[in-house]
């Protein structure tokens, strides 16, 4: 017993977090009463004692767990353990359950626990949608109510969509560059590990007195800053995402430009590559706005700093300007990557080259750079400085642009191509083209700022979301879970049972989103738990198609969870891929590639003659050292 | 590339046509349907006005998209058995700046017209009244300039055809002012003053409606809204027996001294 409390794992883990959870609780008090404080202080924007343990006790188990392990043993200038890749992939589930350097393994842990998420919070929009068929109050109170569908939506934007995203590129990238692993795999483990327990501190906050945060996912100043103690859980639990985020980040950044097979220039990058550098330079720049911010409330709520205090100097309009300036281009890290996912998919499953590939790459990089300059259209009505409308409404309307380039160039690949749709992958990529195009549109709508002064904070926005959100991003997802099934697990999914949740979930997006924009329109304001009863037809049908969407989802869990244990062996290549993962064996071997692959040409080259990507270990000869690019002519 | 590559392998004209019939049929029938409710405002038929507009544009926008994607599957799904690849076609620089560019247009257009339909609906007419909003968790209450701020909980009275400036306060939490049938709304926020500026055109009476989330009462925090004529109002008002409490008269004033409005501090640089 006394070993395995001494061997990084589950055992240390508990004993580290129960010693970190009461340091915190026992500094606060101590230094309270040393101050001459009562030493438990419990107004309800306080609770010291409890919200200093929320910080310390998952740093606690953070080292219990092993994270910091090497870096502690190197910093200390203790002989460290050479790393002997024991623990590189994954030979039972159990490993899914320890620090693992493996990107592969850490690709896989993040898409479980994002997905477990998802289904949370989904559980969550089922009572939402239960409590909203009828008119009045029946199911759930005004307070639960307010507290569920701000929980629904942090934990699908903080722990499923962004990191869900980043689990799938953990997967695929480092092969697709072919490299041998993300360049730091230690804080890749680390960023992993951070994200359940930001999900738990999220989930958590229901235990709080006075419930769970109530104020939405957006947070404003001052409802936050007086709300109950489930804030600051909210608080606490976005700087573990934040930061789980940010490190990925960086790990990508780094990786994509320093290791990259040979021969691979940035023009031969698959799309996927350039939608995650993209996404990454979002990430590092923008995350670290909504860390500060929110720190800012909690120090407003715990030591009153009057950040955002109106009668102490505070000023309330600064929290939605700082709060933005990371959750605008946070939309964009939640659908950049899934940009990228949807070219690899119509470009295989179309047999096409990507039509126009260095303008699709130009616009993601178009996109990064506009999205940093509209973040003031979440704020039209909001009480800001008139004069800074107009130039971001045209900001907003010209981020379109660069969009509706990628979706062009989408439907320009389908084009004289052998298009094959008998894969889930292609159906959900085709759609989300329609989907997301809807999604598009009423964003331009909501970018003019007389139509956007009618209809904000209305049902509008929460369709507007959930058609970019669901019908765009999730939609992507599924399209990349779907693609790269048979890579990960070495297993085929079922395709019958593909196609009921594909046509189940495109009946459920429209059925449930597409009304929402009329009744948001005609008059009905968001975060209502009532509602005058001329909405109530239509909240009925809402609901109803919302209880398909859901329940619709389980069939995906079911086909995943079947067939990654016994479905057919998948061979290496199933869909005919040209990029490099689909040149290893499926799943990889333990290191990828014996030898590093040698690119040759683009990643794209359908229908070309004797076009190669990339030349595995032992086949160099046959094929001349340099091709001639012939992306882009 | 040679010129005319996609135009002499592809059905343009009838694909073309089938774009115009759907974005009109889409369009004829999304026109027809009256979204926002009555137009009671002299912004409302302007507001309307450009959301007709934006469905035409995305009528447009989006049955391109539809047929483009419903020919493609029609004409190149890959035959039972058919593993080869497709053509290597690996663009088209003309059709891509074309698509760059004409969306850049489009979206230039709707921007435009909207600079102008924001600038007509907040000018300032000069026949106008200046009335206080008060809004704290979960109510409203309303200050009416002449007799000594008459004070109103709960309902709100206006004249119409006159154009009113709402002067926005709030004491506690951000709330937000709305009137669906006059589509003006403006966020309530604690420090500042904010502003918006409504003509009613018509007599009636509605619901003003909060949608700044503000806590567990959000729902159902609700005034009624009359708006009648000038002489009635006038009428109505000199009954009024409150005057506006001096605590919201200080808070006023501070908001007005350490947070100037956006609007004149703006205008005073």
């Amino acid at each position: 017993m006394a070993d395995a409390l001494k061997r990084p794992g589950w055992y240390r883990a508990a004993l580290c977090t129960v010693l970190a959870a009461a340091f915190g609780f026992g500094l606060v008090v101590v230094l309270r009463k040393i101050s001459g404080l009562s030493a438990f202080q419990s107004e309800q924007t306080g609770y010291p004692q409890v919200v200093v343990p929320l910080i310390t006790a998952p740093l606690g188990f953070l080292l219990g767990i092993g994270c910091f392990d090497y870096w502690l043993r190197w910093g200390l200038g203790m002989p460290t353990i050479p790393e002997d890749h024991s623990s590189h992939g994954a030979h039972s589930w159990k490993d899914y359950f320890k620090v693992n350097t493996d990107h592969k393994v850490i690709g896989i842990q993040y898409i479980v626990t994002s997905f477990f998420f998802f289904f949370v919070g989904g559980l969550m929009a089922m009572l939402i949608r239960a409590e909203l068929a009828q008119p009045g109050t029946q199911i759930v109170g005004a307070g639960t109510f307010n507290s569920l569908f701000s929980t629904h939506a942090v934990l699908m934007i903080f722990v499923f969509v962004i990191p869900m995203f980043a689990g799938i590129a953990n997967y695929v990238l480092p092969l697709m560059i072919g490299a041998p692993d993300m360049a730091f795999p230690r804080l890749n483990a680390l960023s992993y590990w951070m994200l359940p327990l930001a999900g738990l501190l999220f989930i958590a906050s229901f235990l709080a007195p006075g419930g769970a945060f109530d104020a939405g996912w957006t947070g404003y100043a001052p409802l936050s800053t007086g709300a109950p103690l489930g804030q600051s859980f909210f608080n606490v639990g976005v700087q573990f995402a934040g930061f789980s985020s940010i490190f990925t980040a960086l790990n990508f950044l780094v990786t994509i430009i320093t290791m990259r097979a040979p021969g691979m220039t940035f023009w031969r990058m698959p799309l996927l590559v350039w939608a995650n550098l993209s996404t990454s330079l979002l990430v590092v720049a923008a995350t670290p706005f909504i860390s500060g911010v929110q720190f800012m409330v909690l120090f407003d709520r715990l030591m009153h700093t009057n950040f955002f205090q109106f009668g102490s100097g505070g000023d309330v309009i600064s929290y939605q300007h700082i709060f933005w300036f990371y959750s605008h281009p946070a939309v964009y890290i939640m659908i950049l990557p899934g940009f990228g996912i949807i070219s690899e998919v119509i470009s295989t499953h179309a047999r096409k080259p990507i039509f126009g590939y260095r303008l699709m790459a130009l616009a993601l990089i178009g996109i990064v750079v506009l999205s940093y300059s509209v973040w003031a259209h979440h704020m039209f009505v909001a009480g800001m400085f008139s004069w800074l409308r107009v130039p971001m409404m045209f900001t907003t309307l010209l981020i379109a642009v660069p969009t509706g380039i990628k979706v062009f160039s989408w439907l320009g690949t389908l084009y004289f191509g052998k298009i094959h749709t008998k894969s889930t992958a292609m159906l959900f990529a085709l759609a989300m083209i329609v989907t997301f195009t809807v999604g598009g549109i009423s964003g331009v709508m909501l970018g003019m700022v007389p139509f956007d002064i009618h209809v904000s904070d209305t049902y509008f926005i929460v369709a507007h979301i959930h058609f970019v959100l669901f019908g765009g991003s999730v939609f992507t997802i599924f399209a990349g879970i779907y693609h790269w099934f048979p890579k990960m697990t070495g297993r085929m999914y079922d395709e019958k049972l593909g196609r009921v949740h594909f046509w189940g979930t495109l009946l459920g997006t429209w059925g449930t989103f597409i009304p929402m924009h009329w009744v948001g329109m005609d008059g009905m304001p968001r975060r209502v738990a009532d509602y005058a009863s001329q909405f109530g037809n239509w909240n009925l049908l809402i609901s109803c198609f919302a209880f398909l969407l859901g329940a619709i989802q389980l069939v995906f869990l079911y086909n995943m969870i079947v067939s990654w244990r016994f479905g057919p062996k998948a061979p290496a290549n199933p869909w005919g891929g040209k990029s490099i993962e689909w040149l290893v064996s499926s799943p990889p071997p333990i290191f990828n590639f014996d030898e590093i692959p040698r690119v040759v040409g683009g990643p794209y080259e359908y229908g070309v003659p004797g076009a190669r990507h990339a030349i595995m270990a032992g086949e160099g000869a046959e094929v001349p050292a340099t091709e001639p690019s012939v992306v882009g002519s | 590339m040679p010129r005319g590559l996609f135009s002499d392998r592809l059905p343009i004209a009838k694909m073309a046509a089938a774009v115009v019939a759907l974005s009109a049929a889409i369009s004829a029938v999304m026109l027809s349907i009256n979204w926002n409710g009555a137009e009671d405002s002299t912004a409302a038929p302007k507001i309307d006005d450009l959301l007709n507009l934006m469905i035409v544009l995305s009528a447009i926008v989006f049955s391109v998209v539809v047929v483009a994607l419903a020919y493609a599957l029609y004409a190149f799904r890959a035959k039972p058995g058919d593993g080869s690849d497709g053509e290597p076609i690996h663009g088209n620089t003309r059709l891509e700046i074309t698509w760059t560019v004409i969306p850049t247009i489009i979206v230039l257009f709707a921007g435009g017209w909207s600079w102008k339909v924001l600038d007509e609906i907040e000018e300032k007419t000069g026949h106008d009244m200046t009335v206080d909003v008060f809004s704290q968790q979960y109510a409203w209450s309303f200050g009416y300039p002449g007799k000594e701020y008459a004070y109103s909980q709960g309902v709100l009275h206006v004249p119409v055809n006159r154009q009113i400036i709402f002067k926005m306060h709030s004491q506690d939490v951000i709330h937000s002012f709305w009137v669906p049938q006059w589509r003006i709304k403006k966020d309530n926020v604690p420090g500042i003053t904010t502003t918006a500026i409504v003509t009613p055109t018509k007599v009636g009476r509605y619901q003003l409606i909060c949608t700044e989330l503000c806590g567990f009462g959000h729902a159902t925090m609700r005034a009624k809204v009359v708006v009648q004529s000038e002489s009635a109002f006038d009428k109505w008002v000199e009954g009024l027996q409150e005057k506006v409490p001096t605590d919201l008269m200080v808070s006023v004033k501070q908001d007005t001294q350490t947070n100037p409005e956006p609007l004149e501090r703006v205008e005073a640089e």
